[in-house]
This record gives structure tokens, sequence and C-alpha cells, in this order.
């Protein structure tokens, strides 16, 4: 049991550690990265067949006493967005090839280290460790932002890493002002302290502030469009999986645990939720590129999340969860055709490429359209179930502009929707640009654009199961929304209590 | 009271240098904001005087889990100030100043 609680952290480090140390080779990099992120796939399946019975897997790494060991645990919703992670991490890579980023020698080993340091974050039990696994996330991602450096891209890095360096600074500084106030970091120790005392609240909230900044929420999310648009395409594929989701894992891990779903302060949480949703769509209508107009939907969709955890109550959170889920997937399917377009054609802007790629692009287009419309949320996709739990849950605990807000939001979505399938795949064929054979971004050979194709197929289609068969991920949002509103066995586990 | 003071003086100046034009002049505010936030986690670990070994002879020892933290941190933070230093010359040349952009 420790071992499959451990190796999701450590196989990867490992892999990467031994693929720096190989000789050079394009083919042994595929293997190590997919095989090793492979098994963090199945450890992640495992670890969440195990928690769904309400069981809390932990472990002290080294052995050390309670209190000084590094404790790792895992309940549902930890296991959940594990196993999502893991599973984009893999499509991601399998999806590398055939844009051709892994030819980049350092791009596995950088990826591999990223997903060990998102399993550390989502699996960790102390505040501090936190911090370490969220730079241990951060610094391959900066390397990977200026991979291949063009232009754009050097500018679009140094946005991106001062302001997580702004955040990481903010962060550390509100572990100190909580140690300073409760002389602990460890999370079981400090459950409900936030709702107890007002220093502790003002000292949690630092913490919060921080990990709103990496979430991306409004008003603090304009660094997001401005550099996830200059990644690669893949590399953009594994972000929005990965480096947003462990700030919002991590802020309703905090809220959870340190607030104790503390009604007080539940006015915040939905007004910023709403202002997220509302800004992120309007400037995803406002945008003219693929891109662009993908980066800012992540804002907007962070927004629902977001309004799950406002409402705070077990079906909200079971709704964000469920939602969480299936728009990391949908979003990934998303970016990826969008980067596959980049790739084929050199180019995501809209009025550039001038639509008709449906006659050309068969299954981008089946991909597009079905990750779009879940998306959106229309029937029979996940996003239709996402949408009709979340709402459900904000009309019967919450404020009746949340409710409006997520329907209308859904409806401006379809819009810029609209306008990527118009710009891009709609049309006659001949407005259609030719393939471009050179360019600033590495072009696939026909033979491998499999894996240019095959990854969004995949999630799109996983988008319309979700939504027909929706019952056994229900039930386990379920179960994760339960164990967030009440994280007594949590709690229990990590302390040893 | 003094690890206030330096703390306060240490986010004035980082603020201050992290709002000017010119990455160079970020990349030094986030250096002192760096060192504020060490000096507030050591404060936060309270003032008992000893050195953090026991059995020195110099009073209580003091608490070990906060030089642990800064430690760390102080490593973390110096990485990555270096890598911007790294962006900060990659960019140079081809970006165009960032001073240049503005009103001078």
């Amino acid at each position: 049991m420790s071992a499959l609680l451990v190796a999701p952290v450590a196989l990867p480090l490992v892999a990467a550690a031994v693929l720096l140390l190989l000789p050079r080779s394009a083919a042994l990099g595929r293997v190590v990265g997919i095989g090793s992120t492979a098994l963090v796939v199945v450890a992640a399946a495992v670890l969440l067949v195990r928690t769904l019975t309400g069981e809390v897997p932990v472990v002290q790494v080294g052995g050390w006493p309670a209190g000084i060991a590094v404790v790792l645990a895992l309940d549902a919703f930890g296991a959940l967005v594990l196993l999502l992670t893991a599973a984009v991490t893999l499509l991601g890579l399998v999806y590398a090839i055939g844009t051709g980023e892994d030819r980049e020698h350092t791009f596995t080993p950088l990826v591999l280290v990223m997903s060990a340091g998102v399993s550390g974050a989502l699996s960790t039990a102390d505040l501090f460790n936190l911090f370490v696994f969220v730079e241990v996330v951060l610094i391959p991602s900066y390397v990977l932002l200026g991979l291949a450096g063009r232009r754009q891209r050097v500018a679009g890095a140094r946005l991106y890493v001062s302001i997580n360096l702004l955040a990481s600074t903010l962060f550390l500084g509100g572990i100190g002002l909580l140690y300073g106030v409760t002389g602990t970091v460890q999370l079981g120790e400090l459950a409900g302290v936030a709702a107890g005392s007002v220093p502790a609240a003002l000292a949690a909230s630092v913490v919060l502030l921080a990990m709103a900044v990496k979430s991306a929420v409004v008003p603090l999310h304009s660094w997001l469009p401005g550099s996830y648009s200059v990644a690669g395409p893949a590399v953009t594929v594994l972000f929005s999986g990965l480096l947003t989701k462990v700030g919002l894992y991590a802020l309703f891990r905090l809220y959870s645990v340190l607030f104790d779903g503390d009604p007080r302060f539940l006015w915040v949480l939905p007004a910023v939720a709403v202002l997220t949703m509302v800004v992120g769509v309007l400037s995803a209508v406002g945008s003219s590129a693929v891109r662009p107009v993908l980066t800012s939907h992540m804002v907007s969709q962070i927004g629902y999340v977001l309004v799950g955890l406002g409402l705070s109550t077990a079906a909200g959170l079971a709704a964000a969860t469920f939602f969480l889920v299936q728009y990391v997937l949908v979003k990934a399917a998303l970016f990826m055709v969008g980067g596959a377009v980049e790739v084929r054609y050199g180019t995501d802007v809209l009025d550039q490429l001038g639509g008709g790629l449906v006659h050309r692009e068969r299954w981008l287009a089946v991909a597009f359209a079905g990750s779009a419309l879940a998306l959106v949320g229309i029937p029979p996709t996940s996003g239709f179930v996402a949408k009709l739990q979340l709402a459900s849950a904000a009309a019967a605990d919450g404020p009746w502009w949340v409710l409006l807000a997520v329907v209308a939001v859904s409806l401006v979505t379809l819009v810029s929707m609209l306008k990527l399938w118009n710009g891009v795949f709609w049309g006659s064929p001949d407005g259609a640009p030719e393939r471009e054979t050179g360019g600033s971004v590495a072009v696939a050979t026909r033979t491998a654009s499999w894996t240019l194709v095959g990854p969004p197929l995949l999630l799109a289609g996983a988008a319309l199961v979700l939504g027909i068969w929706a019952e056994p991920l229900l039930a386990a949002a379920t179960v994760a929304g339960e164990q967030l509103a009440d994280p007594t066995a949590w709690v229990s586990a990590v302390t040893g209590r | 009271m003094s690890p206030a003071v330096v703390v306060g003086v240490l986010v004035a100046g980082g603020v201050f240098l992290l709002l000017q034009r010119g990455l160079l002049r970020v990349v030094l505010g986030f250096v002192l904001l760096g060192h504020a936030m060490v000096v507030l986690v050591l404060a936060a670990g309270g003032d008992r005087g000893g050195f953090a070994l026991p059995g020195n002879g110099a009073g209580e020892p003091a608490d070990p889990l906060p030089q642990a933290f800064v430690l760390t941190a102080v490593v973390i933070a110096f990485a990555v100030t270096v890598y911007l230093l790294g962006l900060l010359r990659a960019g140079s040349g081809d970006l165009g100043d960032d001073d240049a952009r503005g009103p001078s």
C-alpha cells in the first residue's frame, strides 16, 4: 500500500534521472516516459478504487515518527485528481511525439519531474511540503515554456516566471505567518484553525491568495493567456492539465481543512467564481486565434469549479469534482486540436486559417466538435451532466445570481466555440491554406500523424462516454465531495489519531 | 520588533523595484522580497536566543523547523532567480529593451 502512494512521486523522478544519464535517443525517451507514466496511471487507478470505500491510505515516508515524517495521504478527491493528471500526462507525452516537441532531449525528463511534483502536491499533508512540491512542478514548467525559444516565447516566459515567483514568495510568507500563529504546518494539526481564530484565518488567506494566483482566479488571471499562448502545443496541453489544477486542488484542500467550510467567508468565493467565469468567457469571445480563445476559456472554467467550492455543500463539492474531471479532459482535447492545426498549417490565427478544414482534417473536426459541445454543456456530453449538477447544487444552496451566471456563461461559451468552428473547420475547402512544410514549429511526418489526432479523439470520446455513462464518475465525485465537506477521515489519517 | 522593521523595509524596497521598468530591477526586487520572507519565517519561529542545537549551554535551543524551511526556500529562490537572469540574457537584443518602449 505504501509503495503505491510513493510510486507516483518517486517513479517519474527516477525515470527522469535515468533518462538524463542515458545516451540521447528519442525512442528511449518515449519508452521510458510513456512507460513510467502508464505505471503511475495504474497506481492512481488502484488508489482510487481503494479510496472510494472511504479509506484514506497514508504513509510516513522514511519511517520517522508522526510530526517529523513527510506524510503522504490520499482521499477520494486526491486520488481522482491524481488519476486525471496522470492520464493527461500520458496522452500529452503521446501527443508530443506528433508535434515533434519530444525531439528536444530535455522535454520528457522535464515533463516527468513536473508530473512527480503534481503527484506530490496532491498527496502531501504538510503545508511546507506542498510549497516544495509546487516548486518542483513550477521549475520544469519554466524551462518547458522557454524551450525552442521563439522570440515571443521569451517574453511569455518572463511574465510566467515573474508572476509565479511572486506567488511563491507570497505562499512562503503565508506559511511563515501560519507557523508563527499556530506553531505547526501539518495540515492535519491545522484542521479548523482558521475557523476558530482571526490571526490564523488571515495567515491562511495569504496562502489561499497565493494559490488563487497560481490557479488564475480573476482578478489574478491576466498572466495565463499571455504565457500559455506562446508555449509549444504539447506543453500547453500539459500545462492546462497539470499546473492550474494543482492550484485549484490546493484551494479545495486548504479551504476544506483549514477553514472547515466556515460560512462567514462564503460570500467571497461565489463572487470571485462568478467574476472569473464572466471575465474569462468575455475575453474568449474577444480573441481571434485558437489558442488565446482556449486559454481564456480556462479562466472561465476555473470559475465554474470554484462555484462548487463557494457553495461548500457536499453536493456543490461533488459537482465541482465532476466538473473538474470532465473539464480537464475536454480542455486537453481542445488544446490538442488547436495545436494539431497549428503544427500542420503553421498558424492558429482565425483570419489566416480561413475555415474549410473539415474537408481535409475530418477526424480533427470530429474531435473538436465533440469536445467543444462538452465544453459548452450540450447533452449527451459530460459537460451537460457537470453543468446540470453544478446548477442544481447552486439552485439548492446558492444565491440566484450564481445560477444565472452558470447558465448565461454557457451560452457565451457556445458563441465563442461557434466562432472557432466557423473560423477553422466550417466553410468551403478553397479558403483553407496549404499545408506548411517548414516553419517555426517542427512539422510532423505523415506516419506519426495518428499521435496528433488519436489523443484528442480519445479524449472527445471520453467526454461522450462520461456523458452517457456518468454513473461511476458521479459516484466517485459524490464520495469526494462528502469527504471534502467533512474532512474528518483525512485529518485523522494524517495525524494518526 | 526589529524583525518586523526589517521585513517591512525589505518588502517596501522589493515592491518598489518590482514596479520598475526593466527585468533586471524586477529580479532584484524578487531578491529583496525573498530576503523579507526568510526573515519573516525565521521570526515566526520565535526568539529564544540559542542556537538550534540542544545542550550547547546557551539557553533554550531555537526552533529548528523555520531554519529548515528557510534553507529549502533559499535554494529554490536562488535557482529561480538565476533562471530569470538567464531569460533576461536570452531576451536582450531581439526583444528590444523594456526601457526603450516607454516614456523615458
